[in-house]
């Protein structure tokens, strides 16, 4: 079944979109990652257009957050405080990722800021998620093991402005989750994405906050940044499809009900390991398609725009 | 005398006016509706003449179909640190977003450079790109990248041999409407040729319409964003949550 898009201005198949948004809002669920990281890149490849891909894709992330935090607020597992700061930050940053990705449009360099931004980041991420897992899962093989540090004390916790964040058992300065805020808005704002996959490793290893919170944490912050994100996109580059949201999310939700579910029945190292190796294999796939000559050297796209 | 002479100078003007084109669309207006994915148009039409079919090179006919014309950038990418990078583009100040020819036979067979300069018949001719910039010396393959991008895509076409025609009187063409149409009024030309040459033309419009809901989403996405990206965060929080709740219920049901 063909289903035209109005705003995209090009017809795809229904089902594939159901597919796509299932898939997508499952991990949303399993892993807390919003998903764009995926969604993105996907739509560009299925011949959506690149400005309207990243704002839609926003869209649809805000939908399947909702429905994954929802089971985390049952569960007691958001830190709503913290989710605040986060937001603060993300909120600012997603303003200034906005007017970031409207100049690069016109500068005709947003696929390529786009495609180097996941490599990095998801690269990154990856191999220091995979790394810590690693050693998380051998600890945990090797039987009872000496009980991990909660207070660690290194450089994050020296600075002014601390607050007391109950859910977490933290007391730290708001200024690292504020920075990691902005960067996430950042990231929303240009690639599309919640930016799940940077703030959970940040959350854990930058902030220390326990595993339990921290999905529901980052979902509660993904659907305000994400959700101010769409809302930009539609009111300054009316690239917003509703047509295609609406495909993505009816898939989505479903999928992010099924992945919070069989989250639960996982355990929390094999989860990360899970999600290392996915943000590594698209990371992966991304570089390639840098490095190898294109088979179309050329590209068009409307003036003035992506 | 000179009245004659001048009949005879008329004559074979007056012989190319004396066949017309009578021709109809099978529809003047395409809805691009929410499961629109292409559509196809038949053009067809009959050669009037009120005398016999004039003896000489045979009858040609060309139909073009031409959607609405907008600025283009074309950009190329070349290897820079290792990664392949846009680092040129050229603005095509004017490229049609469809333009599909059919004829009865080989385009450079049936009709002159001439006239197909004069008529802006062939792909080539309905792009046009005045200043690229000077340091790239190359633009025409800009053009022809663009041309061959949007062929890739269905967008343009040229079908030679696709126009059947009976007894030099009747004709008819189909042609592939995509479904990546966007809207606006097409610009369909029908010409009759004899010797390369022009001898007759007809032109109609096909109207390209969204409508429905595809009509009303673009109108407030373009009309009224605030409003848009409103509904957009609404429902998308809407679909969460009843999801959410349908789950539950499913669960502890």
């Amino acid at each position: 079944m063909q289903i035209y898009l109005p705003i995209a201005e090009v017809s795809v198949n229904a089902f594939l979109l159901f597919g796509l948004g299932g898939l997508v809002g499952m991990l949303s669920g399993l892993f807390g990652v919003g998903g764009g990281f995926l969604i993105t890149p996907l739509l560009f490849f299925i011949g959506i257009p690149p400005t309207v891909a990243v704002a839609t894709g926003a869209n649809q992330v805000v939908a399947s957050s909702v429905s994954g935090v929802l089971a985390h607020i049952k569960r007691r597992t958001v830190d709503f405080r913290m989710g605040v700061v986060l937001l603060a930050g993300g909120l600012l940053g997603s303003a200034l990722g906005i007017w970031v990705f409207n100049l690069l449009s016109r500068l005709g360099q947003i696929d390529l800021v786009v495609q180097l931004s996941y490599v990095v980041f998801l690269g990154l991420i990856g191999l220091l998620m995979l790394q810590e897992s690693l050693r998380a899962l051998r600890r945990a093989r090797k039987g009872p093991a000496a009980p991990i540090k909660r207070h660690q004390h290194i450089w994050v916790h020296k600075l002014p402005l601390k607050m007391k964040f109950r859910t977490s058992g933290l007391y730290i300065s708001v200024a690292p989750p504020l920075l990691v805020g902005v960067l996430v808005g950042v990231l929303a704002a240009i690639m599309g994405v919640g930016g799940g996959f940077i703030m959970v490793p940040a959350m854990i290893y930058l902030l220390g906050m326990p595993t339990k919170v921290v999905i529901g944490t980052s979902l509660f912050q993904i659907i305000f940044v994400t959700g101010f994100t769409t809302f930009m996109h539609a009111w300054t580059n009316q690239s917003v499809d509703l047509m295609l949201a609406m495909m993505l999310i009816i898939g989505g939700v479903v999928g992010a009900q099924i992945g919070t579910r069989i989250g639960a029945k996982l355990r929390a190292e094999q989860l990360r390991i899970l999600l290392a190796l996915l943000v590594l294999l698209v990371c992966l796939k991304l570089g390639i398609d840098l490095l190898i000559e294109p088979g179309e050297l050329y590209s068009i796209s409307a003036v003035g725009g992506a | 005398m000179i009245r004659l002479l001048a009949f005879l100078l008329l004559l074979p003007a007056f012989a190319h006016a004396s066949e017309e084109v009578v021709a109809g669309l099978s529809h003047s207006e395409i809805s691009i509706t929410a499961n629109f994915d292409g559509s196809d148009i038949l053009i067809y039409g009959a050669v009037k003449r009120e005398e016999p079919i004039p003896g000489g090179p045979p009858l040609e006919v060309i139909v073009t179909v031409e959607g609405p014309s907008t600025p283009i950038m074309v950009r190329r990418k070349s290897r820079t640190f290792g990664i392949w990078v846009n680092t040129a583009g050229v603005e095509v100040d004017r490229a049609p977003s469809f333009y599909a020819v059919a004829t009865t036979g080989p385009l450079n067979e049936i009709l002159s450079q001439t006239e197909d300069l004069r008529q802006k018949i062939s792909v080539p001719q309905m792009i046009r790109s005045v200043g690229a910039p000077q340091e790239i010396a190359d633009s025409p393959a800009f053009t022809e990248a663009l041309i061959r991008i949007r062929e890739g895509n269905g967008l343009y076409s040229l079908k030679e041999g696709s126009v059947a025609l009976e007894e030099a009187t009747l004709f008819r063409t189909d042609i592939d409407l995509p479904a990546n149409l966007v809207e606006g009024n097409y610009l369909t030309r029908i010409f009759l040729l004899r010797d390369k040459l022009v001898i007759a033309k007809h032109e109609a419009f096909i109207d390209v319409r969204k409508v429905g809901l595809e009509r009303w989403l673009y109108d407030l996405a373009n009309g009224q964003p605030m409003i848009y990206g409103i509904l957009a965060l609404v429902l998308a929080a809407l679909a969460g949550w009843l999801a959410s709740t349908a789950f539950r219920l499913l669960r502890n049901g």
